[in-house]
């Protein structure tokens, strides 16, 4: 494989978490990338037509990317990330995405599909990160210096997450440097911890434009990527006898015990998708910390492949409503 | 004095209430699951829990209904959700409002101490550890026993003569393996349980397709979440093989010995080579080795919602078309409609019965 031929990355999944290294890293190497467009009803028909019934939503979008990526690229770039921090690995549906992809689609590029396990010894995510070098034929040294590029793009996305902005803007950003306007999130009256998976939260066609609505009513909005590592790294294991293993669902139990611990949210959404499993159990656990936290008022938002807008609009405007009338009346009992 | 209870999969509690008895613990047996703990289950567990996180947590209810006040259960280090079980089960308990002690058992290898702790624990006789490893032993045999009469009675059935005599047969047998202690008594009753089931009068010469049964274990380990769908492939006259049994596990684990002279594993390999949980590689790797052994068909039984085995559904129809074999998929969820599966299950058969026929070059108009 030479240098001219361009690599698909479906913008999905784990896109709003790595896509700044993959990009920087990539480039530096000098692979054109291409992504798929923006979650439109077409990608989603797509996906849902080609994933099997049972899948969750996000996986049926994977598909769905792919499809719209297929003939637009020469390889398509789908790792296998088992586990990338040593210590919680990642939903199965990600460990078999590439053979699932391989195995059900037809007239697809070659797929990419290198084992990232952070697990089998320090330099393993290096070594991977070569072996993907060496698909395009770069050098040793080049894989190196591209590695290193990727950690600092990446460091910088990370830095723009904790001041507040969302995955979007912060890739735009690092996009156009030169366009250097910050626009921080608006402080507002309100403020609404949402916590979930990116890939969900994120994706305003499948979140039925979730982030958007809130914003529109006045609630600013805090997730899982806002927060400190270390800080959720503290929460330890959240007074359970061991760890969710889960990446994403582990980042969202310690934030949500954290944040209902700290207490300066007003309230807490969690966006679950229809028949996901880490969730099935993730969001009982949450459930149960909100119960022991009365004074902040939880909901749980499940989205599918349907796009109604309607459910989710009233449901959100009710809680929100409810949660703007409760503060009102614990301040004047206040006074 | 705690009374402790487990999980049931299966026959196999029998094994289990004798290995902690030894141990000089005070056991409530799991009850079978009934419509009761089905509906128990769904009610207190959350809605997109696999099925085997709902019959458990029916089961123990139930059983804290009986007297119990300790959990003797599984662990596990993941990608399946099974290894979260046990956390969330205490969690649930505990919300409402039952006060019991869990005691759960992490993989021996990562966690040495664990597994130590938990046995001491478990061992109120203060058995030496001599004692204990004898009491292992001799549990493992009675395991292997229920097992190998479960297998015979799986290719006994599609041949019996009147149908249901070899279930009746099968419940007794049990009973005689139940009753053993020793283990030369185990020996000698599963040599006896073994002869009886052979004994079932039998019509050799019908024609008998073979299918594979593979999936999530506890589903197909526990009859009652599984719509006892061995029994109606029998009944429709299919003798079925299935890939998993709970002393088979480990076998199949460092399998060399096939015919293929492969393990479940390395037949998976090109298809899914990495570990997705729970079984859905040896699904796969079970789907091929049988497909190579000649097999009429597979049949994969999953819970609704089940990671891993979605993973491998999505692959199997590739194999499926790969090696030629029919592979029918079941998910399976707190409805307990047995005609859909039925219905499902003969047009299944009559399908591959056709298929068989055809590639004899017998083949009638009528079917």
């Amino acid at each position: 494989m030479d240098l001219n031929k361009k690599l698909g990355i479906p913008s999905v999944l784990l896109y709003y978490i790595y896509f700044p290294f993959w990009l920087a890293f990539f480039n530096e190497i000098g692979v054109q990338v291409v992504t798929s467009s923006n979650t439109t009803k077409s990608i989603m028909d797509k996906g849902v037509r080609e994933a099997l019934a049972d899948a969750c939503v996000p996986i049926k979008l994977f598909f769905g990317h792919v499809m719209d990526l297929k003939n637009k690229c020469d390889c398509l770039f789908i790792p296998r990330v088992v586990c990338l921090n040593g210590k919680t690995i990642y939903c199965p549906k990600f460990l078999g995405l590439p053979d699932m992809i391989r195995h059900s689609l037809d007239g697809i590029p070659p797929i990419i599909d290198v084992r990232i396990d952070a697990r089998q010894g320090r330099l393993s995510k290096i070594k991977a990160y070569l072996e993907i070098g060496s698909y395009f034929g770069a050098g040793r040294n080049i894989v190196l210096k591209a590695y290193c590029k990727a950690w600092i793009a990446l460091r910088r996305y990370n830095r723009l997450l904790r001041k507040g902005l969302n995955p979007l803007d912060a890739m735009e950003i690092i996009k156009n440097p030169k366009n250097k306007k910050l626009i921080l999130p608006a402080k507002s009256n309100l403020k609404f911890a949402v916590l979930g998976y990116p890939y969900a939260i994120y994706d305003s066609f499948i979140s039925v434009n979730l982030l958007g609505k809130l914003k529109k009513m006045g609630v600013s909005v805090l997730t899982a990527e806002n927060i400190n590592p270390l800080t959720l790294a503290w929460q330890k294991n959240c007074g359970l006898p061991k760890r969710l293993f889960w990446t994403f669902s582990d980042a969202a139990l310690k934030a949500a015990h954290y944040l209902f611990r700290q207490g300066r949210v007003d309230a807490v959404l969690h966006l679950t998708a229809f028949g996901c499993g880490p969730d099935s159990l993730l969001n009982k656990f949450i459930e149960l910390e909100a119960k022991q936290h009365k004074e902040i008022p939880f909901m749980t938002l499940m989205i599918d492949e349907h796009t109604g807008e309607a459910g989710m609009a009233t449901r959100l405007e009710a809680f929100v409503d409810m949660v703007k009338r409760r503060k009102e009346v614990v301040s004047t009992c206040r006074n | 004095m705690s009374k402790l209870t487990f999980p049931r999969m299966g026959e196999s509690w029998r094994t289990f209430k004798m290995l902690l008895e030894d141990l000089g613990n005070d056991v409530v047996v799991p009850p079978r699951p009934s419509k009761r703990t089905l509906d128990l289950g769904v009610r207190y567990s959350p809605e997109f829990a696999c099925l085997p996180l709902k019959i458990l947590m029916g089961t123990y209810l139930e059983t804290v209904e009986m007297g119990a006040d300790t959990i003797v259960t599984s662990g596990g280090v993941g990608p399946c959700r099974a290894g979260e079980y046990a956390m969330l089960h205490h969690k649930l308990l505990k919300d409402l409002g039952h006060d019991i002690k869990m005691i759960v058992f992490e993989p021996p290898r990562l966690q040495p101490l664990n597994f130590i702790k938990n046995v001491r624990a478990l061992n109120k006789n203060r058995t030496s550890i001599r004692g204990i490893i004898a009491h292992i032993k001799r549990a493992w045999r009675k395991l292997q026993a229920l097992d190998n009469a479960e297998k015979l009675s799986h290719i006994v059935r599609p041949r019996e003569i009147t149908r249901g005599t070899t279930s009746k047969m099968y419940r007794r047998v049990l009973g005689w393996i139940d009753q053993a202690y020793t283990t030369e008594q185990i020996i000698e009753t599963e040599t006896a349980a073994l002869q009886a089931l052979r004994g079932v009068p039998q019509d050799l010469d019908r024609e008998v397709l073979k299918v594979g049964i593979v999936g999530e274990i506890y589903v197909l380990l526990e009859p009652a979440s599984n719509l006892e769908i061995e029994e109606t492939l029998g009944n429709l006259g299919v003798e079925v093989e299935r890939s998993m049994f709970l002393t088979g596990w480990t076998r199949d684990n460092t399998w060399t010995e096939t015919t293929e002279m492969m393990s479940v594993k390395e037949a998976a390999a090109p298809y899914l080579p990495e570990l997705v949980g729970g079984h859905g590689r040896d699904s796969i790797g079970n789907t091929i080795l049988c497909a190579k052994r000649g097999f009429d068909g597979m049949i994969q039984i999953a819970p609704f919602t089940c990671i891993p085995e979605i993973v491998a559904r999505t692959i199997l129809p590739r194999v499926s078309r790969d090696y030629n074999i029919p592979v029918l998929t079941f998910f399976l969820d707190e409805q307990t409609g047995k005609t859909g599966m039925s219905t499902r299950l003969e047009a299944f058969t009559d399908l591959m019965r056709r298929k068989k026929r055809l590639q004899r070059g017998q083949f009638t108009l009528t079917g």
